[in-house]
């Protein structure tokens, strides 16, 4: 199959093998993304965050639902996390997107986290730039907002769509400490329950204590089970995009994001050497067996796998 | 290969008999492989599309009300009309052995009726998946 | 209910006697280092007086037929008369079913039980796209009154009682059966029978789902409201385990979310403004029976006690009739195997003894084809001779609940109701069976069951006989019951005709007032009735009902 070809002709099986290719950090995969760089940059990128449960999906499928009323296509990226101990995953987010399923206008992929030496940001990256290229106007990530690499790719969005559901409680005081800061956007689902408006006004409080900028996140009550508030969570979305490009924000944010980008990427080519080398038992036995034979010093042997770093990083 | 297989584990049909299907899911996810359930009341279609927009390696479909003559190889056809033919079908439920070889016929690599170990499906889907 | 002092003697006695044991068991081991129940409670070598020391005969178990009914719902139980034999049917067309029923009932069944295919189940027409290859695959196709009519043609609706497994659309099905009943000149409240009409369990285990819960809920209650008035003999809902189990839950489970559910029907119920004396006597129940008889006895026992004090002290009910648990059994389809299956005959034998120890009011015995096909005629005479055999030849009948007493059975029966107590204490927590169920917590306790039970068997922990011990190469099996594909155009070919001879203006006149009154508040059924007479199908029915309510979505949580 000529990837190249294909995704520039619109193929979804082409792009859905190009991201498997990135996912799996394949070297021509990343030489495609560089030849069609330039195609990215269309797409607008909402991110979905929230505590497990809250409704991510279904609010997704919402969204994706109104967009495709008005022409738009979509695609999707949702992130469920990978077993640490067996390295296998259920991906379950697109059960609530199957009518999306035949769409010809709709692209869902399905991630796991993998966990191995923070690939995650790097694929979720590699994912939006091939939906990008494919002509999307609008790509959702959909990720559980615990963790550090989560966190890390929801800011890969233009806007955060934070998630929440009445009665969240302790958990809301726990987010406070972490993840209040990266919603541009506050979603209270299920507001069909008890206790959404005193959930809405916890939030904003929260939010009177965390900001004081010129941008105030909105807080909406929604119940995207029912398409309740849909309409209106995407005229936020818009809202925000307006501001963030007359205030000038948004190109601050896309540069820390390149940034960033650039950062992760070289972090992540950094670490596979580093890796590869540790893993190298050879030449750290070689070594260690010469620092008990008194032949060298532990300082020296470390520089020597320095020089083999550089080395390998060079010859890559 | 060190890149965990996909399999896209899907209920074709109004079939609601799940059990199988999920016993199934969770064995392939502790086999280390990424397992992307679809839910029930499937159609061809959603299936088909799914598992090329996931770049599944395998299709792994639970029938066990009957309409799997019906139904297993409309996946196959669609998979193939998208030029996705590399992508290796298998099916499990209630399937009476006389209607084994018609599906075999059909395209679908495996069939896998009651009692069968998961080790064995597991084992199957690694040893016949066409990209490797 | 013993002496003080004799119990001390007794636990001095029997302490000794486990030390001694115990040493001998160091030489040579037991069979297993543990020993337990489906449900994970411990077996102990042997039960003695203090393992039901804490018993008290009037509150914990009382005579059959009095509360809290642990013993039993009568007082003679199958002294008086053996529970009903229902074998679950259905296939192919109503023609072909019909046949069926005839056939069972000459054969001294004496209830039917419908099983309709699933098409029918979820509301689709048979020419619907969704319904391409399904119609009349595991149960009868029904499209229309017309179809109903021929079902149940030549069986005197007034002599027999029938049970029809029908969820979603079960006031649909339940006013084709009160027309036809009506053109064969019997009036509803002559009318005895049961549906389904557990919603919450299809959500949970069964699949057969269509509306969100609040409509499903709505439904439901209108139902009891109807029948309570018109069809006062009917019992208008199963509150179903049986597919809980089926879909891997331990027996413990089984009780504890069957209860769950019934609380959430009866909470509604209470909240549309009914008595709970008014519908509770008409609620039953559908168990299952397993293989480990002697817990499957103590769960029977537990969940009469459980829901008789459930009824009583929750929701102050007064009528002994609302506080009885009355249910129906069917053996366990996910024990029957595929290889060598005439051993099914020997595991539904069993069971069928296990549900009569259990005190049950009706049973449907499983075939050996189980794990093949729906069952041929012959096999399905097998099943039913085993009920017949264990009713006229086992003596278990002649009193009533016969294993009371029995140190191990009462220990289990008190177990698990505890178990149960502490699965319905978490749900009360979560907000009730509906919240759990959204949030996948119930159908996650059943997966965890259904796989834990399925790495045992792969590990060699747990023994299927034929299947991961005892196996023999065997040839495939001859004669299974084939459905014949023609059905679907059959059907098809039957919707058209009819589509064409109705008054269409009287079916779209009556479907339009549906979907008015489906707006509103109103009870439903007098609606659906009167567009069901019109000869409006089962599909458009539902359609304007999915219109107004939506569908429901699945909670997946693996
Ligand atoms: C459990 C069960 C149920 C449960 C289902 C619970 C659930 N959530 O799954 C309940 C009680 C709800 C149920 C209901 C019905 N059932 Co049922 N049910 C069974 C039963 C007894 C066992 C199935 C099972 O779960 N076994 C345990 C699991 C672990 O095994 P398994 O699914 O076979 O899976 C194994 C293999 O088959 C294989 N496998 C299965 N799927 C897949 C997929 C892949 C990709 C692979 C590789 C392998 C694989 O690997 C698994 C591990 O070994 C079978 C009979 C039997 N003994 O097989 C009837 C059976 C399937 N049911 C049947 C029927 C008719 C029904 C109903 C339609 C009846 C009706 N008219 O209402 C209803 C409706 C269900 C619906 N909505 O579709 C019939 C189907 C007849 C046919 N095909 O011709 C059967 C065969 C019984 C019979 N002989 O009549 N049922
Ligand atoms: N009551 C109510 N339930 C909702 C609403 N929106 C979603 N749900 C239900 O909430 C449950 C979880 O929804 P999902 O969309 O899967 O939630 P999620 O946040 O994507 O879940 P994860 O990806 O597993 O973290 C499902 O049962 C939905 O049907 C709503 O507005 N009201
Ligand atoms: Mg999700």
């Amino acid at each position: 199959m000529d990837i190249k070809a294909g995704l520039l002709n619109n193929d979804k099986r082409a792009a859905a093998r190009l991201i498997s290719m990135m996912e799996n950090g394949e070297p021509e995969a990343v030489q495609i993304i560089k030849e069609c760089y330039n195609m990215t940059g269309h797409a607008r990128i909402i991110g979905i965050t929230g505590p497990p449960g809250v409704g991510k999906s279904t609010v997704t499928d919402k969204l994706a639902k109104q967009l495709r009323k008005e022409g738009k296509q979509v695609g999707i990226v949702a992130v469920d996390p990978t077993s640490p101990f067996t390295g296998g995953a259920i991906l379950g987010d697109r059960v609530r997107m199957a009518d999306l399923n035949n769409d010809p206008g709709v692209f869902i992929r399905s991630m796991g986290t993998r966990g191995a030496l923070g690939g995650l940001s790097k694929a979720v990256h590699g994912a939006v730039k091939v939906l990008d290229i494919l002509g999307m106007d609008y790509i959702f990530i959909e990720t559980v907002g615990v963790g550090q690499s989560e966190i890390d790719i929801v800011k890969l969005a233009d806007t955060v769509i934070m998630v929440m559901v009445p009665g969240l409680g302790d958990d809301i005081q726990a987010i406070k400490a972490g993840i209040m800061e990266i919603g541009d956007i506050f979603a209270v689902n299920k507001s069909d329950r008890d206790d959404a408006e005193r959930t809405a006004a916890e939030i904003e409080a929260m939010l009177d204590f965390n900001r004081d900028e010129e941008y105030r996140p909105p807080v909406l009550n929604i119940i995207a089970r029912d398409s309740k508030g849909i309409e209106k969570l995407l005229e936020l979305v818009e809202k925000h995009w307006e501001y963030e490009n007359r205030s000038g924000s948004y190109k601050k944010k896309k540069l820390n994001r390149v940034r960033a980008e650039i950062m992760d990427i070289f972090r992540d080519e950094v670490m596979k050497t580093l890796y590869s080398i540790s893993e190298n038992t050879n030449i750290i036995n070689e070594l260690a067996q010469k620092v008990m034979d008194k032949q060298m010093d532990p300082y020296s042997a470390a520089d020597r796998l320095i020089d083999e770093f550089t080395n390998n990083q060079r010859n890559n | 290969m060190d890149r965990p297989i996909r399999v896209v584990v899907a209920k074709p049909g109004l079939d609601g008999h799940d059990r199988g299907a999920k016993v199934v899911a969770r064995a392939l996810r502790d086999a280390g492989m990424e397992v992307i359930y679809t839910g029930l009341r499937q159609t061809p279609e959603q299936i088909a599309e799914t598992a090329i927009q996931e770049d599944a390696d395998c299709v792994a479909m639970s029938i066990l009300s009957g309409a799997h003559n019906h139904l297993f190889p409309k996946v196959v056809n669609l998979l193939r009309e998208k030029g996705a033919d590399d992508i290796l079908v298998v099916g499990g439920g209630v399937i009476p052995e006389d209607d084994i070889p018609g599906l075999i016929e059909a395209g679908i690599a495996g069939i896998f009726t009651p009692g069968t170990p998961t080790s064995v499906t597991i084992d199957f889907i690694k040893n016949n998946i066409k990209r490797k | 209910m013993f002496n003080k002092e004799k119990l001390e003697q007794l636990k001095k006695a029997h302490e000794e006697w486990e030390n001694t044991v115990t040493k001998a068991v160091a030489k040579r081991p037991e069979r297993k280092k543990e020993f337990e129940t489906s449900s994970g409670i411990a077996v102990k070598r042997a039960y003695t007086p203090a393992d039901i020391e804490n018993l008290d005969y009037d509150r914990d178990l009382s005579n059959p037929g009095e509360y809290p009914y642990t013993r039993g719902v009568q007082p003679t139980m199958y002294r008086g008369k053996f529970w009903t034999m229902r074998q679950y049917a259905g296939f192919a067309t109503a023609e072909e079913s019909n046949k069926r029923y005839k056939y069972l009932l000459e054969q001294g069944q004496t209830g039917l039980s419908v099983a309709f295919d699933l098409p029918t189940q979820i509301g689709y027409d048979s020419d619907h796209a969704l319904s391409e290859g399904e119609v009349g695959k595991v149960g009868v196709a029904i499209d229309s009154l017309k179809d109903m009519e021929i079902l149940f043609d030549g069986i005197p609706l007034d002599k027999v009682s029938t049970s029809m497994t029908t969820n979603a659309p079960a006031s649909v099905l339940l006013a084709m059966y009160i027309a036809v009943a009506e053109k064969q000149g019997v009036s509803s409240d002559q009318l005895s029978g049961t549906i389904q009409n557990d919603i919450l369990k299809e959500y949970i285990a069964r699949g057969t789902y269509i509306f969100p819960v609040e409509p499903s809920m709505r439904l439901i209650t209108n139902i009891f409201e109807y029948c309570s008035k018109h069809v006062p003999k009917w019992n208008t809902i199963s509150i179903s385990g049986y597919h809980i189990r089926e879909a891997g839950s331990t027996a413990a489970q089984e009780v504890a979310f069957t209860l769950a559910d019934g609380i959430a029907y009866v909470d509604a119920a209470v909240k549309a403004g009914l008595d709970v004396d008014e519908f509770g006597p008409r609620l039953s129940f559908f168990f299952n029976s397993h293989n480990e008889i002697l817990e499957e006895v103590a769960k029977f026992r537990a969940a009469r006690r459980l829901w008789a004090k459930i009824m009583k002290e929750r929701f102050k009910a007064e009528d002994p009739k609302s506080m009885m648990l009355r249910f129906h059994t069917q053996t366990a389809g996910c024990t029957l195997t595929a290889q060598q299956p005439d051993n099914n005959v020997v595991r539904v034998a069993m069971q069928t003894l296990a549900a009569v120890l259990g005190g049950t009011q009706s049973l449907h015995t499983n075939s050996r084809d189980e794990a093949l096909a729906l069952p041929t005629e012959d096999s399905v005479r097998i099943a039913l001779r085993t009920q017949q055999i264990v009713a006229y030849e086992s003596g278990v009948t002649e009193t009533a609940d016969p294993l009371a007493g029995s140190y191990y059975i009462e220990s289990l029966t008190d177990q698990i109701e505890q178990k149960a107590v502490e699965y319905l204490n978490k749900i009360d927590e979560i907000g009730g069976a509906a919240k759990a169920i959204e949030k996948g917590y119930i159908q996650k306790e059943i997966q965890d069951s259904a796989y834990k039970y399925q790495k045992e068997i792969e590990a060699g922990e747990r023994i299927v006989v034929g299947v991961n011990k005892f196996q023999i190469k065997e040839s495939a099996p001859k004669g299974l019951l084939k459905v014949d594909p023609k059905v679907g155009e059959l059907q098809q070919k039957k919707l058209a005709e009819l589509r064409k001879i109705r008054d269409n203006t009287k079916v779209n006149a009556a479907l339009e007032k549906l979907g008015n009154a489906a707006k509103g508040e109103d009870n439903l059924m007098p609606f659906i009735l009167d567009a069901v007479k019109a000869y409006a199908t089962l599909g458009e029915i539902c359609g304007v009902l999915r219109k107004v309510f939506g569908e429901y979505q699945q909670s997946i949580v693996l």
